[in-house]
């Protein structure tokens, strides 16, 4: 079904096209069982950094508050983006690799088991 | 000789139906264009039966008489001090998200009533719609002034309206009312007379009213007991425009069981405030939100829909989800608001320690396992003098506009995650509800207001979250956000009481 509207031909305008985003693009990032952080976080960041980049310093930003970030054995970690399993490369763009605009990465480290082991 | 006083039966018929005319000159279809775009059939608008059985004459007389009462007992909360009544100060907070979040949706309602019921060819629904319209306002102006009295004595009540337009929450009720006034008229009346004021208002009005009796709010029960009888007539409304659908035309099932799903999956998720306001923000508790659920949609809503399948009306879709969220949406909502609570127009706190074991004893299935360790931590992290706040922006759902903090249901402490992708863009939900209803209608949804797209696009002022909360939001920053511990109304109370 589309929608119903009064008169044919309408269209919406797309409120978060990459254009609006100053050069940025947006990358969604969370981390499976873990949910200190009440909901995966939004990160504007260029298209051209690297993903040792994003991981390192903005994914840090906001995952280091967790006493468990820095436990984290990045070799055997395990990512999927947009859903399907992916293996970052850290020295190549976000862009090169298929991290585009609106892209939802996910992280897993299953050796942490969170507080009191409860995903916390 | 003519009676000089009309019987009830003729005044009625008068003043309601007869207010109706012929077109002779104009066409018909040409005043009422938007009847028909929907794919709704009426055949006959006469067998609408009025749900209100009123006349504007007894409707002004009666509310005029609700008024002067109220009015005496806001004089006389305001006389004597009713805000050190009430049962604690957390309580307050209770009615900034109500203020904030729900008394603009009753302004919205006046608006959209008044919309809609210029749409409609049948003269019955036309009346009804105007007194919802009225009542609506009413609502919104009583609310205001209960509220009134505590907007002297506590934080974050002074920018409401403003608040509601702009702040990253209040988006999540300010989208619903949008979504369905945006709708056509019909649509209008399934949204929010139907599945929201007949299936699900009790959920809504009962925890804050019954919230306010039993934490010692006199303002707010005496509005609650004024808006009752309206409410009863807006049910009454809700019910008879869905069986006046579905008996007019057998084409109109399809739609309406469509938008039944639609809007009783968005009022849920809407409702998901409530469930932590009712769970963690009344300091008195009424019930837990799982018991609420029971009682106010399971059984009554269950009769209700065993009595809608003789029309071919179904449960609405994912019902059985929700059954299952009903043990967790408080607390995940609750813990979203905590460790955002430096975003927040009101307070957050961690529970006390009696709070946790009530929360133990309402949810024995899944306080302990998943949600206590999270207050442990954040007691231990307090303790250390690190009250946790979180860093950097949620993802949100791009229907709902909730951050993306529900879980898989079976596996809880798994986030959900959902998506799709229209014309190259992705789009991404908290659930498999909020996907579909993207997915039936993305032309509109694409137009999501996203506040925090919004910020990154920089169209929220900043660049610091701090700038944002105060120059683009009108927080007071420092007053109105953070924790409970250590706020000015925290000091104010503890003055008032003579507590150090």
């Amino acid at each position: 079904m589309s929608l119903k509207t009064l008169k044919p031909g309408y269209s919406g305008e797309v409120k978060d096209r990459l254009e609006n985003f100053n050069g940025n693009q947006l990358v969604y990032v969370g981390w499976d069982h873990q949910l200190l952080f009440c909901a995966p976080f939004t990160l504007a960041v260029s298209p051209d950094i690297p993903f040792g980049q994003l991981r390192d310093q903005v994914m840090a930003s906001v995952f280091s508050p967790h006493p468990e970030w820095t436990q984290i054995n990045w070799d055997s970690a395990g990512w999927l983006l947009d859903g399907k399993a992916f293996v970052p490369q850290l020295d190549v763009s976000l862009q090169a690799q298929g991290i585009d605009h609106k892209s939802l990465l996910r992280f897993q480290t299953p050796e942490l088991a969170g507080f009191m082991s409860a995903a916390v | 000789m003519a009676a000089k006083k009309l019987n009830t039966k003729d005044k009625y018929r008068l003043l309601t139906r007869d207010l109706d005319w012929e077109f002779s000159y104009e066409d018909r279809k040409q005043a009422f264009p938007f009847e028909e775009f929907e794919g709704i059939k009426i055949t006959d608008w006469s067998k609408w039966e009025d749900p209100f059985r009123l006349t504007m004459d007894t409707y002004w007389k009666y509310q005029a008489e609700k008024e002067k009462k109220l009015y005496a007992i806001f004089d006389a909360v305001a006389q004597n001090n009713g805000h050190t009544n009430i049962s604690d100060p957390r309580y307050a907070n209770a009615l900034k998200l109500f203020l904030t979040g729900v008394s603009p949706l009753e302004y919205q309602a006046h608006q959209g009533f008044a919309h809609t019921g210029r749409q409609f060819g049948g003269v019955g629904a036309r009346i009804a719609c105007q007194m919802q319209s009225i009542d609506e306002l009413r609502h919104v102006q009583t609310q205001v002034h209960a509220m009134s009295h505590y907007n002297k004595f506590f934080d974050g009540f002074q920018d409401w309206s403003h608040m509601h337009d702009r702040v990253w929450y209040l988006s999540v009720p300010k989208s619903f009312f949008d979504d369905a006034r945006s709708a056509g008229p019909f649509e209008f009346l399934v949204a929010i007379s139907f599945s929201f004021e007949y299936v699900l208002t009790n959920l809504l009005f009962v925890p804050f009213m019954s919230g306010a009796a039993y934490n010692g709010d006199m303002a707010t029960v005496t509005f609650g007991f004024s808006a009752q009888s309206d409410e009863a007539r807006h049910m009454t409304l809700g019910l008879e425009v869905i069986k006046f659908l579905l008996e007019q035309h057998e084409d109109n099932v399809p739609i309406v069981q469509e938008w039944i799903d639609k809007w009783f999956w968005r009022g849920t998720r809407l409702l998901t405030l409530v469930s932590m306001m009712m769970d963690y923000m009344l300091p008195n508790k009424v019930m837990s939100w799982k018991e609420a659920w029971e009682v106010y949609f399971e059984e009554a809503g269950g009769a209700l829909f065993k009595d809608l399948a003789r029309y071919g009306i179904r449960a609405p879709k994912y019902a059985e989800t929700i059954e299952k969220e009903k043990e967790h949406v408080s607390h995940q909502a609750w813990w979203l608001f905590y460790s955002y609570g430096d975003a927040t127009a009101f307070h957050t706190w961690i529970p006390s320690d009696e709070e946790l074991d009530w929360l133990s004893e309402k949810y024995p299935d899944t306080f302990d396992k998943y949600y206590r360790p999270r207050w442990e931590m954040a007691k231990k992290m307090e303790a250390q003098g690190k009250r946790f706040y979180t860093k950097g922006l949620p993802q949100l759902c791009n229907c709902c506009q909730i951050p993306l903090m529900f879980t898989e249901m079976d596996n809880p402490t798994q986030l959900a995650y959902r998506d799709t992708v229209y014309k190259d863009e992705r789009y991404h939900f908290c659930s498999d509800g909020c996907h579909d209803i993207f997915v039936a209608e993305p032309e509109k949804y694409v137009q999501s207001w996203l506040p925090v797209h919004q910020i990154l696009q920089g169209n929220c002022g900043g660049p610091g979250l701090e700038d944002v909360l105060r120059d683009y939001y009108r927080m007071n920053v420092g007053a109105d956000n953070l924790d409970m511990k250590g706020s000015p109304d925290e000091q104010r109370w503890n003055s008032w009481k003579g507590v150090a």
